[in-house]
């Protein structure tokens, strides 16, 4: 039974990712592939990680996963966040349909 | 002309990825490193499908934050990969290598969003 489980949740892993790589490819603009990758492939290899630890069964290598969901979580944010804040630094325009830039607002 | 040449680029992304997964989970699965499970070897060619549309990106971005995006989601699918080679390995460095890789791949995003802001690396 938890072997099925654990491979349910690497399924839905793979889903995410597979759908967070075809958002880097087709969304039009730098911020929008940002938003794309970093939800949908965080989301999928934290629960890659989840299916390994229900695979594994109380082990070394649950908690060492467990530990590593945990700083994934922590930290991929925070690089989006400075990722972003470099890309609008460094000067690349928003998509031509964009409704509003208030960064560049509160800049001024 | 600009309306089919979409449509027809659609299609054709479509297709190729559709066709892919199809034939990821019918045909039978050369056996890598005498792994036990078909079934994680198929979710590892699903991975590397991934990555090579990150490739793609990396290969064709207009500007070079759309690079150091690819890069950045190239380094948390490596972690998925090392976590998926634990499991019918049964070897428990798999994870360790998955914890270093996280680190270090958010310390080259920080660099690298510091290098897009045009700042040095002593600011």
């Amino acid at each position: 039974m938890s072997e099925i489980i654990g491979y349910v949740f690497i399924l839905i892993g793979l889903l995410f990712d597979i759908f967070g790589c075809i958002g880097l490819i087709r969304l039009p603009d730098v911020y929008n592939r940002l938003q794309a990758t970093t939800k949908c492939v965080t989301l999928g290899t934290c629960s890659i990680l989840l299916g390994t630890i229900i695979l594994k069964g109380l082990s070394a290598t649950a908690i060492k996963a467990f530990l590593c969901i945990l700083f994934l979580i922590l930290t991929s944010p925070a690089a989006a966040h400075a990722l972003a804040r470099g890309a609008h630094a460094s000067g690349v325009k928003l998509w031509q349909k964009s409704i509003c830039d208030k960064y560049e607002d509160d800049k001024k | 002309m600009i309306g089919k040449s979409k449509y027809l680029r659609w299609f054709v992304g479509l297709l190729v990825i559709s066709a892919a997964l199809f034939l990821i989970s019918v045909y039978p699965v050369p056996s890598l490193l005498k792994w036990q499970s078909p079934f994680l070897s198929r979710c590892f060619f699903i991975l590397m499908i991934c990555f090579a549309l990150c490739l793609f990106r990396l290969m064709r971005g207009p500007t070079p934050a759309d690079r150091a995006v690819a890069v950045d989601t190239m380094g948390i699918l490596i972690v998925g990969f090392c976590a998926i080679l634990s499991i019918p390995t049964g070897r428990d460095w798999y994870i360790d290598i998955a914890i270093a890789w996280a680190l270090q791949s958010f310390i080259g995003a920080l660099a690298l969003a510091k290098y897009l802001e045009g700042r040095g690396f002593d600011e």
